[in-house]
């Protein structure tokens, strides 16, 4: 690896079988296959955090769980500070220094283990010794914010907010330097959510740690994200720093996500670009721009011609033919 | 202005192993004819417990202690099972938040849509024509053929239309809707979102929109109650308590809500603490362990409701010192 970056992806690409069963062998090739991250590159600088947003069935946590190497890359190359991850890594290695928090707060923890155990489970794993278990179990706990007397609750004792601090304690164990921290908020309540996200922001900033984190949440982006990567169907459509695309978003796709979130005042409500349709099956993948039968500004060659991912007037890059704020077709 | 819905100091509990598990008191809400009323509050906050206690499908260990329920007048608390089933889907029907586990996997939705149409005399075919014109109202494509469908064979923002249309099939006077768009992604919660503005204002229903999510009420609601811990802590025009919250509770709600901040800050408000045990409420107001207006009276004293303009109404005893 060349750069600095942390974290580098080059045309990473995960298949799942698209069909399965007898209706395998009839199915025709394309449809045998289907690509939850279809080509993807990205670079995650020292101490940066960058946000992959998208709805459901975008291939985010797909991807998140690629790095890890929780699913098989089809094709692409993943480097993990100047580590091939794509090349059959020592991955018990690699996990001590690249931590996932996992989007279920509750679900994700054994529910026969105390808090005790939970947090020290890491240093187990990785046959780390610990001198002395006590202090460092209250030391993690009470950095994820959460008094001594936690100690021997069981995961069911645990409210959200609670389990949500516990995982952030065991991703911090063993002192990473990349986290990959799936839907961080899901399941949250809003007077919670700033809690867990202070605290995630603070732990960056104390250990230096990079963040990957996925979220469809976009009204945090903009206090926890250096830069914002926008998902449609397994491929990012736009990706720049955040403040630029929430306040000039190049992509149709990006601006319609910004614009469809609900603000909380009754004076904002506003003329909404609703988009028509929902997204399509990543088996019946629309041909050139896979955005296209729901574009509010699609022209006749976006439904034939398929768009690249290329640097936008506003900044950042774009995979569009007619980015928002320039009437030129780019690359044409 | 008549109510289609109207509790008055409800009270449910349940039991449970460490005693009763008071999940709603007092909790008085109005919902007038052919208006949207909001009710929002986080988790523990008592919305489960209201959907149940208003449909009268609450579970064995639950007992209303006290109030009553009155949809357009007819005492809900008291009505036979027989009556009930006769209002459920025909006055007061309801959304669920999720339609994969609302509608019945093996039945096609033509089937279901047939089904629930059971006390109408008329023929399979005419219920057949009624049922398509409906998925036809709420926006889905080629509404014959999805008559023939399965739900798993639809997205899941085509399943809540079909959810939707099923509770508007019978023209309710009353539509509940429990966080409808709570499942769905953002692009498909303004399309439901703009939907039921569409339904109200054609059938002319109710609607009592339970969420959790601000920006929803804020966007569809004409009037809405905050809840916590069980109790209704303060009611009014939607406009008015965003602008000028009358509870500590309302708020800070509104205040944690990262989606009005339009600048990066570098510590997002939280509201420290936790719920109290409702097996034995503090004395006093609910919600003052959290709260950094609660004086000495807050502990001693539940805070009446407090009239702060008319038709808005706040339970709190600082109810006109608090500030937005």
């Amino acid at each position: 690896m060349t750069s600095d970056a942390l974290l580098e992806l080059k045309d990473v690409t995960v298949e799942f079988p698209g069909v399965r069963g007898l209706r395998a062998l009839t199915a025709p090739p394309e449809a045998r296959r289907v690509q939850a991250v279809s080509g993807i590159s990205l670079r995650v600088e020292h101490g940066e955090t960058l946000a992959l947003v998208g709805e459901s069935g975008s291939g985010k946590t797909t991807l998140a769980r690629a790095i890890n190497g929780l699913v098989p890359l089809a094709r692409g190359e993943v480097w993990f500070d100047g580590q091939p991850l794509h090349a059959r890594p020592d991955w018990h290695a690699v996990r001590r220094r690249v931590a996932m928090m996992f989007q279920d707060p509750v679900g994700s923890l054994s529910p026969r283990k105390t808090v005790r155990e939970l947090i020290l489970e890491p240093f187990a794993i990785h046959g780390v010794r610990v001198k002395d278990r006590k202090t460092r179990a209250r030391d993690l706990l009470a950095a994820a914010g959460l008094g001594p007397d936690f100690l021997d609750r069981y995961p069911h004792q645990l409210s959200g907010g609670q389990a949500r601090r516990v995982g952030v304690a065991r991703a911090l164990a063993l002192d990473p330097a990349l986290v990959l921290a799936d839907e961080p908020t899901a399941g949250l309540d809003v007077s919670i959510q700033g809690e867990i996200l202070n605290l995630m922001n603070r732990v960056k900033r104390e250990h230096g740690l990079t963040t990957l984190i996925i979220t469809h949440n976009l009204n945090i982006l903009r206090h926890i994200a250096d830069r914002v990567a926008v998902m449609y169907l397994g491929r990012i459509v736009e990706i720049g720093p955040v403040e630029q695309l929430l306040s000039t978003p190049a992509h149709p796709y990006t601006r319609a996500l910004m614009a469809a979130n609900p603000e909380p005042d009754p004076t904002a409500r506003r003329e909404r670009i609703v988009l028509g349709g929902e997204t399509p099956a990543l088996s019946a993948r629309p041909p050139g721009c896979e955005f296209h039968p729901r574009c509010p500004v699609a022209r006749p060659d976006c439904a034939t011609c398929p768009p690249a991912l290329a640097p936008a007037r506003t900044g950042g890059e774009v995979s569009c033919h007619y980015p928002l704020g320039s009437d030129e077709r780019i690359g044409a | 202005m008549t109510n289609t819905l109207t509790v008055k100091d409800l009270s449910v509990s349940y039991d449970t192993r460490t005693g009763a598990l008071q999940a709603l008191r007092n909790v008085s809400i109005d919902v007038p004819a052919g208006e949207i009323v909001g009710v929002v509050g986080e988790s523990g906050c008592g919305k489960s417990t209201l959907i149940g206690a208003l449909l009268s499908l609450l579970s064995e260990n639950a007992h209303v202690v006290g109030g009553e329920i009155r949809l357009a007048g007819e005492d809900i608390l008291r009505a036979s099972p027989r009556r009930l089933q006769a209002i459920r889907g025909n006055e007061m029907s309801v959304v669920f938040q999720d339609p994969m586990t609302s509608l019945n996997p093996v039945l096609s939705i033509g089937r279901q849509m047939r089904d629930i149409q059971y006390r109408e005399r008329i023929s399979d075919a005419e219920k057949s024509r009624r049922a398509a014109a409906m998925l036809g109202r709420v926006g889905l494509p080629d509404p014959e053929a999805k008559l023939h469908a399965y739900p798993h064979e639809l997205s899941g923002g085509m399943r809540q239309r079909v959810a939707i249309a099923m509770a508007a099939l019978m023209e309710p006077k009353l539509l509940i809707a429990d966080e409808p768009t709570t499942a769905l992604d953002a692009t498909l919660e303004v399309q439901i979102i703009e939907l039921l503005k569409e339904i109200q204002r054609e059938i002319g229903c109710a609607i009592l929109f339970i969420s959790h999510h601000l920006g929803v009420i804020a966007e569809l609601c004409d009037r809405m109650v905050v809840m916590y811990a069980g109790e209704a802590v303060e009611e009014g025009p939607v406009a008015e308590v965003f602008q000028r919250p009358a509870h500590p509770y309302t708020a800070k709600l509104i205040e944690c809500d990262p989606g009005r901040l339009h600048e990066r800050v570098e510590a997002l408000p939280a509201i420290p603490g936790s719920l109290p045990d409702l097996t034995d409420p503090p004395a006093g107001c609910i919600f003052r362990d959290r709260c950094d207006m609660a004086t000495e009276i807050c502990a001693r004293e539940a805070p009446p409701r407090v009239t702060v303009t008319p038709g808005r109404w706040s339970a709190c005893h600082h109810a006109k010192a608090v500030r937005p």
